[in-house]
């Protein structure tokens, strides 16, 4: 009998000790996650979640901006880009123990391609009417078969994270390298390592090295700092450039600049027909020479300088250095030349009165800049133009509005004259942004719902985009793609403005980070980090 | 109590003097972006440093003090004629009127003030001049701001109705026009001018608060409010104390009007 306590009480200790033990890594999520099933995400924190817990079949490598095989050990797109066939790994099991088969794959097809559901992930694939159609092949292989042709079909897989069709435990049972243990709403989502995590690191060891993670939700950004500067979290994701430079100042080892983002600013004209603004201003706003004016006359290095503090790049167009491929290289910096913008005014019959520009028919040239109130970027960003733009005699007023107003005015009244906002890239694709390239879309912002394109450039870009949809090989894709990118930095109907720099904080303790551009910057490759061997007891 | 009083008058005028001869003190255009200095401390040419864009704080700092100074009292005045119209008006006419403007005001009063200037604001037209918009800020301030002080009138003027002398007054057959000139305005006043000095501060805090939001005076015009926006994030207490300046200002201008409000009778 005595022998039993003993032992018992030596497993006990040896559980308590294993679980104090535990390398438990803690970071922030702005919001609370809204779903926890993969298929419905479309929000930033679940996403988070997502990325963190979903097994896909193919993923992108964050760092190498190149698509590498998961779940599925090959895989191979038809000529027609309709079919995709994946070979998938053998001896795969979720969370909770339960066999990954070719049915969780065609399970996982149909949850998300179901109406009912109406899953973001799932809208990705929707190229064409009619039913998508999974065949298995073998056990170990399954073919997917869409109704017409869907560009850059394999990478929109880095986003579906496979579901069990047989798991009691539906969406919780995951195939990613943690699984939610525990969630505290409005407090933390906890997430504990996957025991039957398929991935062995070189040494033969399973991954992932760090055994739990602590998302706690806070969306106020200075006690994120203030925690990060006390070990109490170990990873900040984005960071704006005071705070990215407060920290530099005093742990310059804790905070690195990727360089730039995805995200770009821009200003662009509202050119809408019936938009109710002066006739005469319309006729500005849809002049080439005079938007090249305004490009040509803002100072985007200082805007870099000042409102980022250098963690800024002045943009090129609209797609930005940091994605690699997409990017067209052959675009010409956009530069501070005011004497360019006065001549290219004067070619419109702009002429300066005094310190004031006024157009042919002896109008003033004053315009509006709206954008979001409580955004101190973007009001400095105004500030800094109104600035620039008054040394060629125009008046610029600033106009900060609530957001709700503000996207009343640029989507609904058109009420506006010109707005300076951002726009967010999550995807490399570009047919992440065929909603604001397309005359006829509703995000086509300057002038949005043409029946038909209004200018031959705007029909050029339609056409192009079509093109480097339905064209299903890359470098095809790219050449569309790039004469757009050529065309929008000719006519400049946005008038781009920066590119942020991707700025994080990684905790010294930790090992195995390499931040990224691409979301999720820090933690892109969590299953290979791991805390530094020495560390102080604080840190957990 | 008088020094006091004394005191808060004395500082309430240097610095409205202080302010309206800010050329003379700052070297620089409160507009003047000076790049190359951008957030830079104190020195011999700028006196309280320069801002995030490299403007000189003190010329700012003294501009949105006047904008402040000014406007503030004309938007209490704005507020005390239109209480006096909605509010003491209807108390001293009759019951109907009195209990109609009740109604009113409460009204008036349970509707989300901050909400209101933030659509009021939003349906400003888009080309205002910053000088402009920080009036019309202001004029919205005074138009929303009437129902506190026209309860208080309200009850007052009710009061005065009721009152003997009054009901004397009238038994004399004096005229309506010599009634509310001789008896009613002169016992409103004290009322009227107390009302108008808290108002003050209540104003110039309120663009504060639109200012924090962004939804105040628009760039480059300064403001306190539009300056207290350097102290954002709770992080910036670190260093620059100047970033300090409108704030203690504001606290300075907003003191020595209470203190003065505190005491109308000094008029």
């Amino acid at each position: 009998m005595r022998r039993t306590i003993a032992v018992a009480s030596l497993l006990v200790a040896a559980f308590l000790t294993s679980a104090l033990c535990l390398d438990e890594l803690t970071f922030y999520v702005r919001s609370e996650p809204k779903t926890f099933n993969p298929a419905l995400v479309s929000d930033d924190a679940s996403e988070t979640v997502r990325y963190l817990t979903g097994g896909v079949l193919l993923r992108l490598n964050r760092g190498t901006q190149s698509l590498e095989p998961e779940l599925a050990t090959a895989w191979k797109v038809s000529p027609d880009g309709r079919t995709i066939t994946f070979t998938l790994r053998k001896g795969v099991y979720f969370s909770d123990g339960t066999p990954f088969t070719a049915l969780d794959v065609t399970y996982t097809m149909e949850q998300l391609m179901n109406p009912a559901l109406h899953s973001p992930t799932g809208d990705a694939f929707r190229s064409g009417a009619g039913k998508v159609s999974t065949a298995v092949l073998a056990p170990d292989k399954v073919s997917i078969t869409f109704p017409a042709p869907v560009a850059g079909l394999d990478k929109l897989f880095d986003q579906v994270a496979i579901v069990s069709s047989q798991s009691p435990k539906r969406e919780l049972a995951v195939l990613g390298p943690y699984y939610m243990s525990d969630y505290k709403p409005g407090s933390y989502v906890y997430l504990q390592k996957n025991p039957y995590y398929w991935k062995h690191d070189a040494a033969g060891r399973q991954l992932p090295h760090i055994d739990a993670l602590k998302l706690e939700i806070q969306a106020n950004r200075d006690i994120e700092l203030m925690k990060f500067t006390r070990n109490e979290i170990q990873l900040i994701n984005t960071m704006d450039a005071d705070n990215f430079d407060r920290l530099a100042r005093s742990s310059p080892e804790k905070v690195r600049d990727v360089g730039p983002s995805l995200d770009s600013e821009q200003v662009w004209f509202n050119q809408t027909a019936n938009a109710p603004i002066p006739a005469y201003k319309l006729e500005w706003f849809k002049s080439r020479n005079f938007r090249r004016a305004i490009s040509s006359a803002i100072n985007r290095e200082d805007l870099c300088k000042v409102v980022y503090d250098g963690h800024a790049q002045p943009a090129l167009g609209p797609v930005s250095p940091a994605n690699r491929f997409w990017f067209n290289a052959h675009l010409k910096p956009l530069r501070l030349d005011q004497n360019a913008a006065v001549q290219l005014l004067q070619q419109d019959g702009f002429q300066l009165s005094g310190s004031k520009l006024r157009d042919r028919a002896g109008h003033l040239v004053e315009f509006s800049i709206v954008t979001n109130a409580g955004n101190r970027s973007r009001e400095r960003m105004a500030t800094m133009i109104q600035q620039d733009l008054r040394s060629i005699g125009i008046t610029v007023n600033i106009v900060t509005l609530d957001f709700p107003s503000l996207i009343q005015r640029i989507s609904e009244t058109f009420n506006y004259e010109s707005a300076l906002l951002g726009f967010v890239n999550v995807e490399l694709d570009p047919n992440e942004q065929m909603n604001v390239w397309l005359s006829s879309s509703d995000e086509h912002q300057w002038n949005p719902r043409q029946k038909t394109p209004g200018t031959e450039w705007e029909a050029e870009i339609d056409r192009l985009m079509r093109a480097q949809a339905s064209a299903m090989d890359d470098p095809t894709r790219k050449r569309y793609f790039d004469r757009v990118q050529e065309i929008v930095a000719d006519q400049l109907p946005f008038i781009y403005l920066v590119n942020k720099d991707a700025l994080v904080g990684v905790s010294p303790l930790l090992e195995g980070v390499k931040p990224v551009v691409l979301r999720p910057q820090t933690y892109w490759n969590i299953e290979r980090l791991s805390f530094a061997a020495e560390r102080p007891g604080n840190a957990r | 109590m008088r020094g006091l009083r004394t005191t808060a008058l004395t500082v309430a005028a240097v610095l409205l003097i202080a302010s309206l001869a800010g050329s003379l003190f700052a070297r620089f255009d409160y507009i003047r972006q000076d790049r190359q200095h951008v957030a830079a401390g104190p020195s011999a040419a700028h006196w309280l440093g320069t801002d995030d864009l490299g403007r000189d704080r003190l010329a700012r700092l003294l501009h949105g003090t006047r904008v402040s100074l000014l406007l503030a009292p004309a938007a209490a005045a704005l507020s005390m004629l239109l209480a006096l119209v909605f509010g003491a008006a209807p108390g001293f006419c009759g019951r109907f009127p009195e209990r109609a403007a009740k109604t009113a005001i409460d009204l008036f009063l349970s509707v989300p003030w901050l909400f209101l200037l933030l659509m009021v604001r939003a349906m400003l037209p888009l080309n205002t001049s910053p000088a402009a918009s920080v009036t019309i800020t202001f004029l919205v301030l005074g138009i929303l701001g009437w129902a506190a002080p026209a309860r208080i009138l309200l009850a007052r003027a009710q009061s005065l109705r009721q009152s003997d002398f009054i009901l004397l007054a009238r038994s004399t057959g004096i005229s309506h026009r010599q009634l509310v000139c001789r008896h009613v305005i002169p016992n409103l006043r004290p009322v009227l001018v107390a009302q108008f000095w808290i108002s003050v501060p209540v104003f110039v805090l309120a663009e504060a608060n639109l200012s924090i939001l962004g939804l105040g005076v628009a760039e480059p015009m300064p403001s306190l409010g539009s300056m207290l926006r350097e102290l954002e994030s709770v992080l910036s207490f670190r260093g620059d104390l100047c970033r300090f300046a409108a704030l203690v200002m504001l606290i300075v201008i907003v003191s020595s009007l209470q203190i003065v409000a505190d005491q109308p009778e000094v008029y």
